[in-house]
């Protein structure tokens, strides 16, 4: 594989570009792999890499209906943080911004992790008192955590609305520096090209239709472009979990539902953080290109639509112009919507399954971008190993079934409930 | 922008209403001896699936009644409204 530098840009640029070599290839898929892993999203290619990686397993293909980085990895606000206060997410997602820290150099790809810090404003005394709490369980599991105070806050991000009238005015917040926002379609390349340099074949435009399930084991799936055979298959399929739950017959504590996000058009630089609204749901942060990046809600109802619903949006925003009034100048340049797969308790499930071989990595709800590395680390040991690691032992199907749940916020998909 | 017949009180927007759920889950019958598995199905696992789908709505700035909607959750077309005490012939 050649080696992306600064040489090799030169080097390149003398030929016009027309040399550089393909970053993955086009196979046909072969009758049977060692592992399978259904979606080519960032979850998927992470997981083929640490596979080949850490592993040594290379004779994996991913799968794909579309192409690779099509779904939610290419439509994504791109923040990454691990400001969690239960163990289990909070172990999990630092463990990932050590791998997001090292990740341009591991992938030879410029992610363009920019490490600028998140802040999570508070607007009542309750909530920084929240906040002080959650602050000191990060710090005890080693993650870094500030409490900002009003005029701390206001010297941060001086062009929020610190006026006396308001409805939710800004308390203090909840500085979490070391996070941050990532190029998002160059994560996904980035693992798709290593995985492909070490053997693993990326089969786009690839459908599975069905599953060939017999004596309680997984032997393989169909899919448009023919059967393959593997004796472990890994389902990293995000907003698609329920529909390949359906053909495996089983039901899962999952429902899809649309999230939208949305940018402005491109101004100066004015914001050097990623902010999230307290009174509400909204976050926002300014990419590299001016554009303001911002999310918020889901839209609120089961829905495959991948396009949004104006109320929703129109919620949101209004959450926004609360929070920064100068929003309200700026044009809308686009709008997007994904699909997620929203577990009942807010947290993700990476796990076997009552069917051997059979691997589930789903329910991301609004963090699927950030665990990408992390999420595909642990998927590929527990489909290497045939068990759980350490890391994602909470993050098990059976705990709706057992009552150990991870309800961090209770973002599921009940929004209304928070 | 949805818009939702009430069987109550007519064709109104989507602002109006709020999202309750797969209307098909029933509650498992009271004092009945039921296993962890029926509960965990009643409580959290969901087919949702892409296609036609009854779901719950509440009419919260309206008539306040619950009531139950056959929606395409690909395309939002809206096929059936009930009140919440109608059965679904599926």
């Amino acid at each position: 594989m050649q080696k992306y530098s600064v040489f090799s840009l030169v080097k390149n640029a003398l030929s016009n570009h027309e040399n550089w070599d393909l970053a993955w290839k086009d196979p046909t898929p072969k009758k049977e792999y060692d592992v399978v892993i259904i979606g080519g999203g960032g979850h998927g290619l992470a997981t083929a890499y640490y596979l080949a990686k850490e592993h040594n397993i290379t004779n994996v293909a991913i799968i794909e209906k579309g192409w690779i980085g099509g779904g939610n990895v290419g439509r994504n606000t791109t923040i990454i943080r691990s400001n969690y206060m239960h163990d289990d997410n909070a172990l999990f997602s630092e463990f990932g911004m050590d791998l997001w820290r090292r990740m341009s150099q591991d992938l030879n790809y410029n992610v363009m992790f920019s490490p600028r810090g998140i802040i999570n404003l508070a607007h009542s005394d309750a909530q920084m008192n929240t906040y002080a709490r959650r602050g000191n369980s990060m710090r005890l599991n080693g993650i870094d955590a500030v409490l900002l105070n009003r005029e701390e806050v206001k010297e941060i991000i001086p062009m929020a609305d610190f006026s006396d009238n308001v409805r939710f005015p800004i308390f203090g917040g909840l500085m979490q520096p070391s996070a941050g926002t990532a190029r998002h379609d160059a994560v996904a390349w980035g693992y798709a090209r290593q995985a492909d340099d070490m053997g693993v074949d990326i089969i786009q435009n690839c459908e599975v239709i069905g599953f060939d399930v017999s004596a309680g084991k997984i032997n393989g799936v169909r899919t448009s472009r023919g059967d393959i055979k593997a004796k472990k298959i890994g389902l990293c399929v995000a907003g698609s979990t329920n529909i390949l739950a359906e053909k495996l017959n089983m039901t899962l504590p999952i429902e899809t539902h649309l999230l939208q996000a949305c940018v402005s058009e491109p101004v100066k630089p004015v914001l050097d953080k990623v902010v999230t609204f307290g009174a509400g749901h909204f976050y926002i942060s300014q990419s590299d290109k001016g554009e303001m990046v911002m999310g918020g809600d889901l839209d609120g109802y089961n829905s495959y639509a991948q396009r949004g619903n104006l109320p929703t949006l129109q919620h949101v925003l209004t959450e926004g112009i609360a929070m920064m009034p100068f929003l309200s100048k700026l044009k809308m340049l686009r709008t997007w919507g994904g699909i997620m797969d929203m577990s009942m308790d807010g947290s993700p499930i990476i796990d076997k399954t009552h069917i051997e071989g059979l691997y589930l990595n789903c329910g991301w709800c609004y963090g699927g971008f950030k665990a990408t590395p992390a999420s595909g680390w642990t998927f590929a040991h527990t489909i290497a190993q045939d068990r759980v690691h350490e890391l994602n032992a909470g993050y098990s199907l059976n705990r709706f079934n057992t009552g150990h749940l991870l309800d961090e916020k209770g973002l599921g998909t009940k929004t209304w409930i928070s | 922008m949805l818009y939702i017949k009430c069987p109550h009180c007519g064709m109104r927007s989507q602002n109006e209403f709020s999202y309750g759920g797969d209307a098909t889950i029933k509650r498992p019958e009271l004092g009945k001896e039921i296993s962890d598995q029926d509960w965990d199905n009643f409580v959290y696992n969901r087919k949702s699936l892409r296609g036609k789908h009854w779901e719950l709505w509440q009419h919260i700035s309206g008539c306040r009644q619950w009531i139950k909607v056959e929606r395409d959750t690909a395309t939002h077309e809206i096929f059936n409204t009930l009140k919440a005490n109608e059965e679904i012939s599926l």
